[in-house]
Parts: C-alpha cells; structure tokens; sequence
C-alpha cells in the first residue's frame, strides 16, 4: 500500500512537471508583454500551440536522417526525466535516490547533445550557427553549474536533492556566503542554458541573432511541439531547481500527509509563478549580448561559483 | 552561526564581489557606477559592524562613505567624465580571462595568508579581514591592468574601500586615524583630477599609453 | 594461471615469428589475426577468471633468463588480472576487426609480425616483476609499435611522427630507469619483491615518483609530454591506433600505479599536488587541442591526453587521501581512475575502429571532406554515435559512471587538511567540468560533421558500409560500453579486490545493493542507478511516443531543405569543423594557443575566392620543445668543430682529460 502511494506521488509529480510547463511559459509571455505596454497573448496561449503543432504536418527534409525524426523523442524523454527528479513539492520520492544532482545536470546535457546533433543533420549554415553556438554556451554554462553543485552539495555534505532540500528546511543554514555566490551563478546560468535575454532571445526572428531557434530551424509539425515543450520543461526544471536548492521552505519532507503535500504544491505553485513573473522583468531590462560577450557573462558566473567551491573548501562556515 | 554574523559577511562578500565587477568593466560609466555601488556596501558594512560591536563612532565613518565616497566622488567623477567627452568610450581591459583568474587567485591567497594567522581571533573578524584584503590587491589589480587615467584612480580609491573595510573589522579605528586617512585621499583624488585634465590638455588623451612616447632618454 | 598467460604470450611471439616466415603469402593476414584472436581470447578469459573467482592469490615465477643473479621475475594478482583483462579485451577486438580491415593493408609484412610482437609485449609488461624484465618488455612493447607508426612511411608526416615517438620513448624509459636505479637503492636489488619491503626515505620516495610521472606519463600522454601522440597514433593503421590509444597508454598508468603505490607506497604528500597539477593541466589542453582538429585520427588521439588527464586526477587524489590517512576515500578514487581505465579503453577502442571504418570506406581523414555518411554507413553512424555519446559522459552510458565517481571524490576532499592540497583540489575540480562540458562539444563536432549533414566531396557521396565483421567487433563495443553503465556495480565489486591490495581498503560490496544502484560511501550520501535511468528514459520517450501518435496528427511530407527560404545551396554552405570550433577558439584559443585569425574578403565586384587563415600554436612546441630544440642544435653546432681537428689536437684532448681525471684523483685522496 505504502508502495502504491509512493509510485501515485512520484507520478504526480512527473505529470505536474509537464503539466505546468506551458502555463509558466504563459505567464512569462504575459508578463513581458504588459511590462512592454502590451496586452499579450491569453495566459493558456502555449497549451494551444502545442495542441496546433500537435496536429499539423510534419515537413521533413529530403535528406533528414532517422537521426532527425527521433532527436525530438530523445530530448523531451531526457528533459523530462531530470525535471522529474527534482524535488518539487516533497522530498523522498520513490526514485529521488536513482540520480542525483550531477547525474541531473548530466541528463540535461544529453537533451543538448541531441539538439545540436539534430542541428547539424540536414546541413544548413543556420542549423551549424546554432549548434555551435548552443555548444559555446554548454562548455561555459555547465562547469559553472557543475561548480554550483559542489558548493550546495559541500554544504549538504550530500549530492541527493532530496537529503539536500531535506537539511536546508531543517538545520538553520543561515545565510550564507558561498550559498549567495552559488545563488548570484544560478541565476547567470539558468538564463544561459534556458536562452531567454541578454543571452538569446526566445522571441527573435533574425536568424543571425538565435541560438536555440537556429537548431530547430528545420522542425515542424509534431516534432516542433515535443521540442517547445521540452524547452518548457528545461524552463520549469531550472525554476524547481532554484526553489529546491535555495529556497526550499514549504516542501513535504518525512510527513507525506494530504495536508502537508497541498501545502507543498501551494508553496510550489507560488515559487514557480514568482519566479516566472521575475524573469521578464529581468529580461526587460538588459538588452541582449552579442555572441563573443558571452564568456564574460559566463566566466563570471564560473569565477563566482569556482570561489564559492573554494571558500567551502577552506571553512565550513562560510 | 547568527543571521548577524552572516550578514556582515555577506555585506564584506558583496564588496569582493563587486571589486571582480570593476576589473572587468570596460565601459567608463558602467565602472563608476558599479564603484558607487561598492562605496555604498561598505558604509552598509561599517554601519552594521558599528551595531554589532557597538561603537558608534564607527557610524560616522559610515556616513562619510555613504555621503562622500558613495555620493560626491561619483558624482563629480561623472561631470569630469563628461566634461572629458569619454564617457562613451569603450576601454581595453589587458587581458579581460586571464585577469579573472589572476582575481581568484589573488582571493585565495588573501584566504591563505589571513586564515593561518589570525587563528586565535574570532571567526567573524577573521573572514571579514580576508574579505578586505582581498578587495584590497583586487583594487591593486584592477590598477595595474587599466590605459585610462581615470579608472585607475577608481582603483585606487576602490582599494581604499578595502582598507577602511579592514580597519573596521579589526575591532573599529580610532575617528581621528579614519579623519586623516579621509583626508589625504581627498588630496591625492583632487591631484589626479587636476593631473587628468593637464593630461588631456596636452595629449588630447588619457590613454597613459601615449605618455609613454614622451618619456626622455629612451635612447631610440 | 600465469604459466597459462605466458604461454600465451610466448604464442604471440611464435604468431610473429611465423608471419615472418609467412611472408607475402595471402592467407599470411587472416591467420596471423585470427592467432592473435586465439590468444587474446585465451588470456582474457583466463583473466576474468582469475579476477571473479580468487582475485587475492598471488603467483609468481621466476624463469633462469636474462641478468646473471637475478632472472626473470614474473607476477600475476589482481591489479595484473584487471590490466591484462583491459589489454586483451582490446587486443582481441583490434585482431577481429582486422580480419575485416586488414584485407585493405597495402603494406601486410610490415604490419603482421610487429603487431602479434607488440601484443605479446604488453601483456609482459603486466606481468613482469622486476626491474630488468620490466624495462625489457617496455621498451619491447615502444619499438614494436614504433615499427608499426613507420609501417607506411611514405606517407607524409608519418617519418617525422616515428622519430618523434621513438625520442620522447627513450627519453621514457630513462626516467623509469633512473626511478629503479634510486628504488633499488645502492644494494641493487632490482626484484620488485625488494622494492615493495625496502621502505625509502621521502626525499627519494618524491624522486623517484616525479621521474615515474615522467617517464610512465609520457607514454600515457601527460602534458607537456604528449607530443608525439597525437602525431604517432594516427600514422599507425587505425586497429594499431586503437590498441595504442585504447590500451599502451592504459599500460602506461599501469606502470604508473605499479611503481607508486605498489613499490614506492608512501611517497609524501606534496607530490600529489604535482600529479593534480599536471593531470588538471592535461585534461583541459588535450580536450582543447581536440576542439581545433579537424584531422578525425588526431581529434581522437588528443581526446585520448584528456582522459588520461581524468584519470590521473583519480591517482593524484588517491596519493594525497593515502599519505592523509583516509583510506576509503582513497579506494574511492583509485576505484574511479580505474574504472576510467577500463571505460576509455572501450569507447575510444570504439571511435578509432569506426575512423577506420569511415577512413577504409572513403579513403578521407579530413572531416571537412565528409559528411552524409549516416545515410551511406548507417551502422557505423550507430556505433560511432554510441562511442561519441559514451566518451561525453552522458548517462546512462558508462563514461558517466567514472566522472560522477571522480567527482564523488572530489567532493570528499575538503577532508584534507594541508592547504596546497585545499587550493588545488577545487581548481582541478574546475578544469575537470571544464573539460567534460568541451569534451561534449568536441564529439558533436566529429559525429556532426563527419556523419550528419550533406556529403562535401565525391568519397562521401560514394561510401559503402564497411564488413560485418569489423560492424560486429564495433557493436560489440557498443554493447560493452551500455553494459558498463548499466551495472557498475559489477566491474566496482570486480576491482574492489585490485583497489585493496594496493591502498589497503575498497569500496563498500555494491553487488547486494537494491535495483542494482551504486552507493559508493553511504547510502544517504550519494547514489546513482543506471537501470533505473535507462528504464525511466525509455518509458518516458515511449509514453511521449504513445501520446503523440494517438493525439497528433501522423502525417509525413518530404520537401526540400527549408533553410529560411534560401534556395538549395551547395554543400560547401554547411558548417566545418573549423567553423564549428571557432566560437571555442576565439574564446578558449586567443589565450591558450595564442590562435590568429585573418580574413582576406573580395571587394564587391572582385571575382576572387576569399581567404580565411588560422594560425594555431601550440604551446607545448612553442614554449617547452622549441626552446629545448633549439638549444640542443646550438651546443651541437658549437661542439660540431671537434669532429674535424687534426690528431695532434685529438692528442692534446686526450692527454688533457687524462691529467685532469688524475689531479681529481690526487685531490680527492
């Protein structure tokens, strides 16, 4: 029985995942456009698109590969499946101890690697800039996201998400030094890999300006809609991870009762939607990079995060 | 460990973090502004080490940080600025990577130097010095790899900052010692001002670069 | 058992000699490699027997040949067991997928007797036990396979790549002969047997362990040491590449391992941060080096430096938490260099059968005269891309297992108290996500622009599918490589005993544990489950798939390129591996390998082709060699004149070094 509501709450939160991707992209939407005094579109807009997508048909190049048909399938699996590991709600879920933060970033990292591979399949310059481009930005984003791990998980003296989130509710960690400078590199590198301004613009129609929609470039139909909501769900798993790692506060821990789970999903809820409303209003204000600035954007996340490893590495109080 | 304790060293973090800000700066206003920035955090951090230790003439060299060093420096570097005509430049920082890490490692030995030594004293005045003395060689830094005349005297005075923030830590600084200190600072700032504009005046410049064609007895 | 394993090599050695004997014959190939097969085979299995069944007995063998008073010594325990397990596992796949791939051999009688030779030397060098037997083998083992590099000579860059190897191999071997001279000590006592009980001081101790990281990490790779690799290993044969890639430089680490913790033990713990620094070192700049190939061969043999980098980082850790005291910690890390071993091993093995594959089938190393060859090699694309994505660390694939467990100790080490070791530590932490993120882009550049995109010359268009066989030996990796990263479990139980007997502890038994995870310290610390992932993988990719044909639309058209409206354009259009790469180099490279790039346009209405030049150099050459070359010629230009006096000037010499040599001796009673 106690199995039965194990597996029921580690599928809730694999549909929530999904389920409140397109929603969180809605209300990013929403939000920039008012701030940019206009209406914009209807909250619920993304949940149509993927519905249009969904039933639109499918162009393939003459020359696209099984390579091509089946990268879309690779990247929504592995997204999914790492948004699904973060502890979103509750701690302690039944496959929580399966992977834990590093193998997490690793997952993400396999999504990328069947983008750019699916980028360069039909051999166009577009799909090449973007894949390249794509790649730059992973070989400066993710050491600075491994280099955040280790901190969090120095400080947690653990690399399980669940024990972590476990200890920041429970022991007073206190704000702490290396936590703001691993804080400051998260934030740097979540607007990095999930491609929203000053590094690429989800918006763009100027191909020489994109990153991310240069590689989908070629894609339509139901293969567009698996890649679109996949970049939903890496949105929604970098804001879980955020809430999971420095602001855990609400979460279900030992206690999995019905009060304390709704308490969870309220608590989530709310730090997803903060957060969403948060982003535009970031993005608003910065302009995008050109290409070759980004190294400074990222090296500076890197540095931060790299002297938040070595100040744990030298005190424990810091 | 307190929230007290934590957040004075988060206000010293933010000063360290705010020196590597100004070593890659390269635009002139931008730099300014982020050394405001800085002067701020540190009457934060004075005024809260003045709560904390109790000592209110410390409260006094934090309003003078806010008010001068926050307020009227910037302030007037931004009218020089303008009057100069460079406030739209775009400056070549020496070596924009590797001086980020030179950075680091400069953080890390502060770290190693003060860590060992000041054992025995208590573990909040310990990070907070290691914090300083890193703000301190990161302004040093940040002189060494500048050409304009006017960013290494942000340099300077950013290293300054370092000093003062040091000073406090240590258990505060007697008012007339910070007065003096002030003081001179306030010479040398208005000597290089005056230095700019003759600099600009003859040169048409303040790339100190081009100063460098006019030294004598170069022997070509 | 180890009379089995040097029956076995003895075999070898009659196999090379009969190929000698075989001379031009034509079934000379398919017998000479399907003898090496047989005994490859014999000797794995016979040592994956001896590592399941009674990993902690030792043999030994003493055989009357060779110095007077010592004879050969020849050992076979676990650490041997594991290492002969990783060289015949490459052997055997290098003499199978020759089977297929030799019948392209323009030159066979350079290549056959050398090749059973050289797989006989490296397995000796496993087993041998004593200095002179060792250094022997060694140095067997260097000129077999130098003789295999020079095999097509004519080639260009193939001589210079031969001298090259041969330099830096000698310079090699005197370092080890010198760290066995200090470890035998003024007694002479070369049996290794002596070493392990002799108890050095530390300032020997650290001596001797720098000129083993000399002389071991130069045939490994170590920067700035590795600069005959990556020219050397590709101007061999591409299964000779494989075996020399996948395994000498694993026969290199054994030697490393061997030495330092078996003979040497307790070396002090400063030397540990000289390891780290080199192997953080190494592992950025072999992935960097890689990223600006575009010669499919040196990409992967530069690749190779950046795993050897990884995997010393886990000795150099190992080092540091044995001088500390913190055993488990250091099972933990000499568990992930090894077990890095074995995985590089696999896949790099992979990549260089399927370069020999693609280069068989096309004639081309250059990927910027591929592409399209996913449609005209489709298995070799799957094994090659399973290859690319097992060399990226992407779960659940078994390149991952060995970074998390390098970085589960990494994570351990603020334990360690000196502060040498505490700066270090975290900056080799750094360089190694470093390098694992570039280690990502560097495969999808080679899979994507050797394989993916449009064919750019006349070979591409034109590939065939390479044989069966060599397909089969190259899936069989594959399969070995998925294996390894679904139950790790297994191989960590496996080398627990190897693990032990060289830091005295090993990793908690991982075989009981549930649903098949790892749990490398305590469960609540830090675990990780392949099967799980693959299983949660696969079902979410089938759910997707379920969900979107039941609710979407199937419809399928084919069209032209979309491209942005553009109509088709020529394949010259597509990206190239230097136009992929040059994000990272204008960012890694202007510091690095101080790269110059100088665009010459046409002025509209000019006719001209435009001009692009790269320059890179590399800093090893520039900064280490070239200082090192030049000096040499100029003192042998000073000295050139003695070769030329008269002989009353030889006389002169003479009687001057002779009286100079007596007034030492006079001034010294």
């Amino acid at each position: 029985m106690a199995l039965i509501l194990d597996l029921l709450w580690q599928a809730v939160q694999m549909l929530l995942v999904v389920a409140v991707a397109p929603l969180v992209l809605g209300v990013t939407r929403k939000v920039k456009a008012r701030l940019l005094r206009r209406r914009g579109p209807p909250l619920l807009q993304p949940y149509s698109d993927i519905w249009k997508l969904l039933h639109k048909e499918a162009v393939l190049a003459t020359n696209a590969s099984w390579l091509y048909r089946t990268a879309p399938y690779v990247i929504f699996a592995a997204t999914w499946v790492a948004a699904a590991l973060v502890p979103t709600y509750a701690t302690g879920l039944l496959f929580s101890w399966s992977a834990d933060l590093i193998a997490i970033v690793a997952l993400i990292g396999t999504g990328r690697f069947a983008l750019a591979l699916a980028g360069m399949d039909v051999g166009t310059a577009f799909g090449g800039i973007g894949s390249s481009r794509e790649m730059l930005i992973a070989s400066l984003a993710e050491p600075a996201m491994l280099l955040v791990v280790f901190t969090v998980a120095l400080l947690a003296g653990t690399t399980q998400l669940s024990s972590i989130a476990a200890q920041m509710i429970d022991t007073p960690v206190g704000v702490r030094v290396s936590l703001a400078l691993a804080l400051f590199a998260f934030v740097f590198v979540a607007i990095a890999e999930n491609g929203r301004i000053p590094i690429d613009n989800p918006a763009t129609h100027l191909e020489l300006t994109m990153v991310h929609e240069a590689m989908v470039l070629e894609y339509s139909g139901r293969h567009l809609a698996m890649i679109e909501a996949a970049a939903a769900v890496k949105l929604v798993l970098y804001c879980s991870l955020l809430a999971c790692l420095f602001f855990p506060f609400g979460m279900a821990t030992a206690d999995k009762s019905l009060a304390a789970v709704s308490l969870g999903l309220a608590s989530y809820l709310a730090k997803i939607l903060a957060f969403a409303v948060l982003l535009p209003v970031g993005e608003t204000l910065v302009a995008k990079m050109r290409v070759f600035r980004y190294p400074v954007f990222l090296g500076g996340a890197f540095a931060a995060a790299a002297l938040a490893v070595f100040l744990q590495f030298v005190s424990r109080g810091f | 460990m307190s929230l007290f304790t934590d957040i004075g060293h988060l206000l010293a973090a933010g000063m360290m973090i705010l020196s590597f800000l100004l070593l890659y700066q390269d635009r002139i206003t931008a730099t300014l502004n982020v050394f405001a920035a800085q002067a701020i955090v540190l009457g934060l951090a004075v005024a809260w080490q003045a709560e904390l230790q109790d000592a209110p003439h410390l409260f006094v060299t934090a309003a003078i940080a806010l008010v001068v060093k926050g307020g009227i420096i910037p302030m007037a570097l931004h009218r020089i600025v303008r009057r100069l005509e460079i406030h739209r430049e775009i400056e070549q920082v020496i070596g924009g990577g590797p001086v980020m890490l030179v950075g680091l490692g400069l953080v890390a030995l502060s770290i190693m130097l003060v860590f060992p030594v000041a054992g025995g004293v208590d573990s909040l005045a310990r990070e907070d010095l290691a914090f300083a003395l890193a703000v301190i060689l990161l302004g040093l830094l940040m002189m060494i790899t500048r050409r304009n005349a006017v960013t290494q005297v942000i340099g300077f005075m950013s290293l300054e900052n370092g000093l003062v923030l040091a000073a406090t830590g240590a258990k505060g600084m007697p008012l007339v010692v910070e007065f003096s200190v002030a003081f001179s600072i306030l010479i040398a700032f208005i000597v290089f001002g005056v230095f700019v504009f003759r600099i600009r005046e003859r040169f048409d410049t303040v790339d100190v670069g081009a100063l460098d064609r006019f030294r004598g007895d170069r022997g070509d | 058992m180890l009379i089995l394993a040097l029956s076995c090599a003895a075999a070898l050695l009659a196999v090379a000699a009969l190929a000698v004997a075989l001379g031009r014959a034509s079934s000379a190939t398919p017998i000479v490699y399907a003898a090496s097969l047989a005994a490859s085979l014999v000797l794995l299995v016979g040592a994956l027997v001896r590592l399941v069944a009674d990993p902690g007995q030792v043999s030994t063998l003493t055989l009357p040949v060779g110095l007077p008073g010592l004879g050969s010594h020849f050992r076979l325990d676990a650490l041997a067991a594991f290492f002969l397990v990783v060289t015949n596992l490459g052997g055997s796949a290098a003499s199978l997928y020759a089977l297929g791939y030799g019948r392209h051999e323009p030159a066979p009688r350079r290549v056959l007797p050398f090749f059973a030779a050289y797989l006989a030397g490296m397995n000796l060098v496993v087993l041998a036990d004593d200095a002179f037997t060792f250094l022997l083998t060694w140095e067997f083992m260097s000129l077999t396979s130098w003789a295999l590099v020079v095999a097509h000579h004519d080639e260009p860059g193939n001589a210079r790549a031969g001298y090259i190897y041969l330099v830096m191999a000698s310079f090699g071997t005197l370092a080890l002969l010198l760290a066995f001279g200090l470890l035998a000590g003024p007694a002479g006592a070369y049996a290794f047997d002596a070493m392990r009980a002799a108890h050095p001081e530390p300032a020997v101790a650290a001596i001797a362990l720098l000129l083993v990281l000399v002389g071991a990490g130069s045939k490994a790779g170590v920067v700035p040491l590795h600069v005959w690799l990556p020219l050397a290993h590709p101007a061999a044969p591409s299964h000779v590449s494989a075996l020399m890639s996948g395994v000498m430089t694993k026969i290199a680490v054994y030697g490393f391992v061997r030495i330092v913790f078996d003979l040497i033990g307790t070396p002090p713990w400063w030397t540990s941060i000289v390891v780290l620094a080199f192997a953080g070192l190494t592992t950025v700049l072999g992935v960097l080096y890689a990223l600006m190939q575009h010669d499919l061969k040196r990409l992967l043999a530069y690749h190779t430096v950046e795993n050897i980098g990884i995997i010393y980082i886990g000795l150099g850790l190992a080092i540091a938490f044995q001088q500390n005291g913190i055993a488990w910690a250091a099972a933990l890390a000499l568990t992930a260099a090894l077990f890095h071993v074995l995985n590089h091993s696999l896949f790099k093995s992979l990549l260089f059968f399927g370069a020999g594959a693609v280069l068989s089938a096309t004639h081309e190393r250059d990927m910027e005269r591929l592409g399209g060859l996913i449609h005209r090699m489709p298995h070799t694309a799957v094994a090659f891309l399973i290859g690319c994505a097992a060399i990226s660390a992407l779960p659940p694939l078994n390149g991952f297992v060995s970074e998390w467990l390098t970085f589960q100790a990494i994570l351990v080490s603020p334990q360690l108290p000196q502060w040498g070791l505490k700066l270090m530590v975290p900056a080799v932490g750094a360089l190694l996500a470093l390098s694992a993120a570039l280690a990502a882009t560097c495969f999808v550049k080679a899979f994507g622009i050797t394989f993916l995109g449009r064919p750019r010359t006349r070979a591409a268009e034109t590939a065939q599918e390479v044989d069966r066989i060599s397909l089969a030996v190259m899936f069989a990796f594959a399969l070995l490589c998925f294996l390894a990263g679904i139950l790790p479990g297994l191989i960590i139980d496996r080398l627990g005993p190897v693990v032990h007997g060289l830091v005295g502890e090993m990793l908690p038994p991982q075989s009981g544990l549930a649903w098949l995870s790892i749990v490398p310290i305590a469960a609540g610390r830090s675990s990780y489950n392949g099967m799980i992932l693959l299983i949660f993988l696969a079902s979410s990719a089938t759910l997707t798939a379920i969900f979107v044909h039941r609710f979407a639309t199937r419809a399928t058209r084919r069209g032209p390129i979309w491209d942005c409206g553009y109509p088709q354009l020529s394949p010259t259009t597509e990206y190239t591996s230097s136009s992929f790469a040059m994000p990272i180099r204008r960012v890694f490279g202007s510091t690095v390998f101080a790269v110059r790039e100088k665009l010459d346009m046409p002025a509209p209405g000019e006719t001209r082709a435009a001009h692009f030049q790269v320059k890179v150099f590399d800093p090893a050459w520039r900064y280490a060699y070239g200082p090192l070359v030049r000096a040499t010629t100029k003192t042998a230009d000073r000295l050139n004149p003695l070769q030329f006096l008269t002989i009353r000037r030889y006389l002169t010499l003479t009687f001057s070094a002779l009286i100079v040599l007596l007034i030492v001796v006079a001034a010294w009673r």
